[in-house]
């Protein structure tokens, strides 16, 4: 393990950290704001740590997939821990624990929240939070890796334990170029989707953040009652819409922009996300028309809530508790499925579930047909063997750790289903669940360890299980 | 006409013997001294023994004097670079055997940046030729001639076929427009006229539309029930070239391979067909999976051997429609009489396609060339197609005032989309594509046929 190496890029990354701690400190100059020194003083104490240590310098570049790993569950453990300061010293009612789970809410782009009322918090808080959705939704290494000047030709470890997906490829042969390109996109995207908000008449502060948390995935909304404040078809419509979009493989918009839109729609993974998002919104808003006894508000809710739950973003138009339980049980099941693999949004990934889909169907034939052989195909390639035993062990440990959470949580003497889906949610970073945990609720009423439990689960489902759960292999750890 | 072959292998071999026998002169290149010498004893040819890619072997063996080039090593990127080697040479026409499936979308770039003049694929061909029997399983073999107007089946006269014990000329009245132009009766072949009576267990040739065959197909009773599933012992490369054609014909499949990183491959690049890893010439399986009740069973393993034996499996069995893949000539005596159906053989389809071409180099300068060849009943019949180029002796002549030599049919004039099924008022025109049927081998031109 080359430890200097993994010191070096993470000395880097605080550097980072600290810099983008300035955007939420011009945010608090701008609207006068008393919490100024909340962001200016971690991140002037980092500059500096970052500074004094800067003659540190590793004779060894080399690093390999476990120092990737290493680097990015360590990454995130520093910005959750540094990006938990702000809350603190803001002086909002916050223990440190409380803004902690605020702050990997918002990296892994959850979007749970332990604020009571977010309508009294500051302009710049609110602004770090959605802006945290934002560069977590992409990813806070891969971000790192954008803006070095020079990249290690290992870096693509870094990526690849960051990005979500069972695989993660290149785009063009280096991995600065990759990492740029899709900034790029991520950028123009969110770009376009604050204008369109602009055009709905939503206010430009309003536009920016929740246009963040839209293309993060993430659902950090900045009123109570998240997008249903704002009462409009045409902004409700615009969010679904883009949630959607950043649901989708990034490589498919490069794809798309490079070769032809055509390449880009042969991937089988986006039919099935799609014909998931349509099979579930015509399910719910025909269950859900005794409720509205409105066809259009049906499928309008409908639509806005699968497609915010399948995106993992988390934003709500209505309180979805109280739909009938054929609804509720689709969406916790959407929680599950996720977007895209390559996309910013969470859970378990579309293209996971068809391969685990794909292989349950082969059992089944293998068992009638002992000889038979048959390889898994996704976007007509065969699949190796090894990635579809990765993906089913996946699925397992996913299993495993949300059991054991659900069984933490009920120590707090949760009901059954708050439990379940106050653990799903956060696994999935998804954000709002059912029941205690549902939408318009806040989590400050928590235990001290559910709230730890959720934040380990948050971390675990961002990072896709292993790059945290290695940190507690002790092999890792060895000195050779 | 000078022709050198690389590569003195099945398909090498019977290249060197029906060229030689024709009268070219041939050089062979093989590294195994064994096996020139063998050539050089069995016919006129001489042999140079060497690494047919190398410059310096391939001088010696007069390449840069070569009219006509071939290379069938059982590697492709060797058969393709010694092509590349000869053309440098001053080889004129080189034709290189590439099989590999990989290639198979850039045979217009091998010929028209790498210079090749033609590129065989013999298992491409097979295949091809095994599709067209599942999809007309009533006839044994059925070839077809410009570009598909015009096809020759070749159908067996059963028990209870309204044409045996009838005369030729009887059929007429049935205004079947399709003509029979070769009989196999035991061991002889008959060119047959008007006044020919055919008989049970004949094996007769049949020339004609698709659509006309079709019909006289029905007519004789062999109404062409489609075949819906087949099973395939062997994965090779004909498997996979028949395979992604059957798919698209919608035809159900199961191909047992013994090879499982072969079954891996091939559940790869296939889209529907069932893969099974197991040992085809084990009865036990055959029954498990379902042979019984096969539509067809395809035989394509690499044993001649072991693809006879599956084959009479299958047909103790009672399976309707039997392909099996034979290589090797010394059975063919055998396999006449064991009644398996049909056979294929891919080195007899790379020496149909390979033959036609070297008689038309031939022959450049005359008016007509052959454009297809097939060698029937057994290679003692052949069926040729002639392009009319130019105004020759026998245009514009009614076919009754041509001095035809015997034994020589013209089976077919495809004018335009048209198929003339010719009588003795017909004549042949400029731009026509005339088919004909013979005993007598080596005519490379239209003109050959007067006396």
């Amino acid at each position: 393990m080359n430890y200097t190496m993994v010191f070096f890029i993470l000395r880097k990354f605080i550097g980072m950290t600290a810099i983008l701690m300035l955007l939420p400190l011009l945010v608090s100059v701008i609207y006068g704001e008393a919490n100024f020194w909340a962001f200016l003083v971690p991140s002037l104490t980092l500059l500096l740590l970052s500074f004094a240590t800067r003659k540190m310098k590793p004779k060894n570049t080399t690093i390999y997939a476990k120092e990737g790993y290493l680097i990015v569950a360590l990454a995130w453990l520093i910005v959750s821990l540094i990006g938990a300061l702000p809350y603190y010293l803001s002086n909002v009612g916050l223990s440190y624990l409380h803004s902690l789970f605020e702050a990997v809410s918002g990296f892994t782009t959850t979007g749970s929240s332990v604020l009571a009322n977010v309508e009294t918090m500051p302009y710049s808080l609110l602004f770090w939070r959605s802006f945290t959705n934002w560069i977590g939704g992409m990813g806070v290494l891969v971000f790192l890796l954008a803006i070095l000047p020079q990249t290690n030709s290992r870096s693509v470890h870094v990526m690849r334990a960051e990005m979500t997906g069972h695989q993660v490829g290149k785009l063009v042969s280096k991995v600065k170029n990759t990492v740029i390109i899709l900034y790029g996109i991520y950028i123009l995207m969110t770009l376009v989707l604050i204008g369109l908000l602009l055009l709905g008449r939503m206010p430009l502060f309003d536009s920016i953040v929740t246009a963040f948390a839209t293309a993060g995935t993430g659902g950090f909304a900045i009123k109570n009652l998240s997008i249903a404040f704002y009462r409009s078809p045409y902004i409700e419509t615009i969010i679904g819409i883009f949630m959607i979009l950043f649901g989708i493989n990034f490589n498919l918009y490069f794809l798309a922009f490079t070769a032809h839109i055509k390449n880009a729609l042969k991937s089988e993974e986006l039919w099935w996300y799609l014909g998931i998002i349509l099979v579930s919104t015509v399910a719910i808003a025909c269950n859900i028309y005794s409720t509205y006894q409105n066809a259009v508000q049906s499928l309008r809710y409908g639509f806005f809530q699968v497609s915010s739950i399948i995106t993992t973003t988390g934003f709500t138009t209505a309180d979805y508790n109280l739909w009938p339980n054929f609804s509720k049980t689709i969406l916790v099941l959407l929680m599950f499925v996720g977007g895209m693999a390559g996309s910013t949004a969470g859970g378990l990934k579309v293209s996971r579930l068809v391969i685990l889909v794909k292989s349950m169907l082969r059992e089944v034939r293998t068992l009638i047909s002992p000889r038979s052989v048959k390889v898994i195909k996704l976007d007509g390639q065969g699949l190796n063997d090894r990635v579809v035993s990765d993906v089913n062990i996946y699925f397992f440990t996913l299993m495993v750790l949300l059991a054991f959470s659900v069984l933490l949580l009920s120590l707090d003497n949760l009901d059954l289903v708050t439990a379940f889906t106050a653990a799903v949610t956060s696994i999935n970073n998804v954000g709002p669940g059912l029941n205690g945990v549902g939408p318009f609720k806040s989590l400050d009423g928590l235990s001290n360890l559910s709230l730890l439990v959720l934040i380990f689960d948050m971390l675990v489902g961002r990072l896709e299980i292993f790059p945290i759960i290695m940190l507690f292999s002790p092999s890792i750890w060895k000195k050779k | 006409m000078y022709i050198v072959i690389v590569g003195d292998g099945k398909v090498g071999t019977s290249l060197t013997k029906h060229l030689s026998a024709e009268g070219y002169d041939v050089a062979v290149i093989d590294k195994d001294p064994e096996v020139i010498e063998e050539a050089v004893n069995t016919y006129d040819v001489i042999g140079v023994c060497g690494n047919g890619a190398n410059y310096q072997v391939q001088l010696e063996a007069g390449v840069d004097k070569a009219d006509i080039f071939i290379a069938v090593t059982s590697s492709d990127e060797i058969n393709i670079f010694c092509c590349l080697t000869a053309k440098k040479l001053g080889a004129r026409h080189t034709v290189a055997r590439v099989r590999n499936p990989d290639y198979r979308n850039q045979l217009i770039f091998m010929r028209e940046e790498l210079g090749l003049s033609m590129v065989v694929n013999p298992e491409r061909d097979t295949a091809v030729e095994i599709a067209r029997m599942i999809s007309s399983p009533a006839t044994i073999t059925r070839d077809v001639f410009s570009r598909g107007r015009m096809e020759l089946a070749e159908l067996k006269i059963g028990e209870t076929n309204p044409l045996r014990e009838r005369t030729l000329a009887s059929l007429k009245q049935h205004n079947l427009k399709v003509l029979v132009c070769a009989v196999q009766r035991d061991d002889d072949v008959y060119i047959p006229s008007g006044n020919f009576t055919l008989k049970a267990s004949d094996k007769i040739y049949v020339t004609g539309s698709p659509k006309n065959l079709n019909n006289f197909i029905e007519f004789c009773g062999l109404g062409s029930t489609r075949i819906k599933d087949v099973m395939i012992i062997g994965g090779g490369k004909i498997t996979y070239y028949l395979a992604q054609r059957l798919e698209e014909l919608g035809v159900q499949m199961k191909i047992i391979e013994q090879d499982r990183q072969r079954c891996l491959e091939l559940s790869r690049n296939l889209k529907r067909a069932e893969i099974i890893h197991g040992d085809g010439a084990n009865q036990d399986l055959l029954l498990e999976e379902g042979l019984e009740r096969a539509g067809a069973l395809i035989s394509l393993t690499d044993m001649d051997e072991e693809n006879i034996v599956i084959s009479m499996y299958a047909r103790s069995l009672g399976v309707e429609k039997i392909i099996t893949k034979v290589n090797s000539d010394a059975f063919s005596r055998i396999l006449e009489s064991l009644e398996i159906g049909s056979i294929v053989s891919p080195k007899e389809t790379v020496v149909n396609r390979i033959l036609p071409y070297v008689r038309a180099m031939h022959n450049a300068a005359e008016s007509s060339n052959v454009e297809t060849l097939y060698k029937i009943v057994g290679g003692q019949v052949e069926a040729l197609e002639f392009k009319v180029k130019e105004n020759a002796r026998y245009t514009g002549v009614p076919l009754k005032n041509l001095a035809i030599k015997p034994n020589i049919l013209i089976a077919g004039i495809v004018r335009d989309d048209a198929v003339i099924i010719p009588s003795g008022d017909d004549f042949i025109q400029k731009m026509d594509s005339v088919i004909i049927v013979t005993t007598n081998t080596a005519i490379g031109d239209l003109g050959d046929i007067l006396d």
